[in-house]
């Protein structure tokens, strides 16, 4: 990576610094945000009660 | 081809067919075949993002643009990752998956016209993705038909019309959980083969320092020297060294160096290139859709890993090794250059897997390109059906109908229309092979700051986003059809009218649609609203509040 210019380097190490962003982002957050998932589970199975009756 | 290979294909057909009974098995209702049931794991969520996003073309098209430009274009890579996945991901997609789930939005057009209650909104999405989708999705089918009836010696028809009843078979039949689930091993795939190119082609190199410092020796011995006292009308036009001597009037001094500042390369590769695809990106309806497949914003979370580490295989690794692609040739094929060796822009990749790498490779990355082509072209089929069947058909007929039914009719109908077209243009004509770019463009000049706002800013209205929409199409437009050094040239209008290819000269005309039609657009939708009556209170609570 010695011969990229400033331009070039740049891109390489924010393409880098974002990968590894994503990264700890996902590990960091990794089982975080899931508590209205109950809630919505419940309003499908409200649904596919009224789907099936419908049916 | 051997024994061996005939298995595995058979192998990966009868595995794709499965996967596409398998998301059959599973629809049972139309939210399940629309947005695949609002509960998808995360892996398959992000590959199925990623796998859509990255076309054959992105690899095959971007990768020989790289031996071309050189890596200049990881600004791309750096865009795709950080707003492709971080920003889309972490920003906007709970807020996108929350208001499509409160507003009951099955579509993109569906999402952005419930959210600005407005049947003209949905509407106009729906027409804007039939008019333009089936160029994209026919871009996409020629590149993957070329390739298969190259590899396996069949007509380019025949290949063409097995190659879409398949992927038929299992859109119509499994609705988007069919679509993700074949994506995500077709993700899986592309994931394998890219990493293992990259091991490879630094491995031939002799590591990795060496292989970029090579890039250095091979511009001066095959650009800099032989071409610096030519001149351009000397050259074949569109030839190997025509293309390189256009680059270094352009403003590129080598494959490890940014062009000069605002020069035309410099326009090109930034405005064209890094923000046309890379915030053209957000506002992809077949992407946008997917952030309502998931359950909570948990599996974001998660998919922000999984995506990340997705791209950076995919454009980094082909973007990096399209470049250095010269050294290997300048090394190994008496000194020539990657355009010299391979003859076009295009013929680069494959050339380069046939040539550099071992034969049960290039088979591998056959694969990863017909999936690569595959799964771009599932999304495209599904996003075109929807747009047929829940946005025109239910939306403009009064009666209760089976949206499941009118999406399946949707997409036989588009499918069949975007294969007519692949079979009419197989020879490639311009407007095909820009066609990637032109939607891209598009949709961000249309659809970007209407659903930003739409998530974001409770002061936006109806009005505000339908005058945004129309200036975004009109500009963006006139832009490709008048001035853009590219799309006017290709498109002809132009000239048949005006008898010049541009109405602008200079520099300007290497300037993306997107970079100005964009703004123009953004500024109509915030004036437009300030101007106009706020939306009432009662629907806008039930977009933001639980």
């Amino acid at each position: 990576m010695g011969s990229f210019d400033f331009g070039v380097s740049l891109a390489f190490w924010l393409t880098i610094f974002s990968t590894l962003l994503c990264v700890y982002y996902g590990a960091v957050n990794w089982n975080k945000g899931s508590a209205e998932k109950e809630k919505n589970v419940e309003h499908w199975a409200q649904e596919e009660d009224k789907i099936d009756e419908e049916l | 081809m051997g024994m061996v290979e005939n298995i595995i294909i058979i192998a990966y057909l009868a595995f794709v067919g499965y996967l596409g009974f398998l998301g059959y098995k599973k629809t049972k209702n139309k939210t399940d075949y629309l947005i695949a049931g609002r509960d998808t794991h995360p892996f398959i969520m992000a590959l199925s993002y990623g796998a859509t996003f990255i076309s054959t073309a992105a690899i095959v098209g971007f990768g020989g643009v790289a031996a071309w430009l050189g890596n200049s274009l990881l600004w791309l890579t750096f865009f795709n990752i950080f707003v492709g996945i971080f920003i889309a991901f972490v920003f906007l997609g709970n807020p996108t998956r929350k208001m499509g789930y409160r507003l009951d939005a099955h579509t993109f057009p569906e999402f952005l016209g419930k959210r600005y209650d407005s049947k003209f909104i949905q509407l106009f999405g729906a027409i804007i993705i039939l008019l333009f989708m089936p160029l994209y999705a026919a871009g996409v089918l020629i590149g993957g038909t070329q390739f298969i009836s190259l590899y396996f010696h069949v007509d380019y028809d025949m290949a063409l019309f097995v190659f879409s009843i398949i992927i038929t078979a299992y859109v119509i039949a499994g609705g988007l959980k069919g679509v993700m689930f074949t994506d995500a091993l077709q993700g899986t795939i592309m994931f394998v083969a890219m990493v293992i190119l990259l091991f490879a082609t630094f491995n031939a190199l002799g590591g990795v320092n060496e292989a970029f410092g090579k890039l250095d020796v091979v511009w001066n011995a095959t650009v800099l020297e032989p071409l610096s006292n030519i001149s351009l009308k000397e050259l074949k036009p569109g030839g190997p060294d025509f293309m390189m001597k256009l680059s270094q009037l352009w403003g590129f001094e080598g494959w490890n160096k940014m062009p000069q500042f605002l020069s035309e390369g410099w326009l090109f590769v930034i405005t064209s290139i890094t923000f046309g695809v890379g915030i053209g990106v957000l506002a992809q309806p077949q992407l946008v859709v997917r952030f309502m497949t998931v359950s909570s914003k948990r599996e974001l979370n998660r998919a922000v890993l999984i995506g990340g580490i997705f791209i950076i295989a995919m454009t980094g690794i082909i973007f990096i090794v399209g470049a250095l692609s010269n050294a290997w040739y300048y090394e190994f094929n008496e000194g020539k250059n990657a355009l010299q060796s391979a003859g076009a822009i295009g013929k680069v990749i494959p050339h380069f897997i046939n040539t550099a790498m071992p034969k049960w490779f290039a088979f591998i990355f056959l694969f990863a390109l017909i999936s690569a082509a595959m799964s771009t072209l599932s999304s495209q089929f599904h996003t075109m059906g929807t747009a047929v069947g829940r946005d025109l058909i239910e939306l403009v007929s009064k009666k209760d109908m089976n949206s499941t039914m009118i999406t399946r009719l949707g997409i036989v109908i588009m499918i069949i229309f975007s294969v007519s077209l692949a079979y009419a243009f197989d020879e490639q004509p311009a407007i095909i092979a820009r066609s990637t770019s032109i939607f891209f463009a598009l949709c961000a000049a249309i659809f970007l700051p209407a659903f930003l706002g739409g998530l974001f800013w409770k002061g936006a209205t109806q009005t505000g986003a339908k005058i945004s929409m129309i200036v975004g199409f009109l500009v963006s437009s006139f832009w490709l059809l008048f001035v853009h050094f590219k799309e006017a040239k290709e498109l002809g209008l132009a000239k048949a009218i005006f008898g010049s290819h541009s109405l602008l000269s200079g520099k300007i005309i290497f300037v993306d649609a997107l970079v100005i039609a964009l703004p123009l657009s953004a500024i109509a939708f915030i004036i437009v609203s300030k101007m106009t009556q706020k939306m009432d209170e009662k629907h806008l609570e039930k977009c933001f509040n639980d």
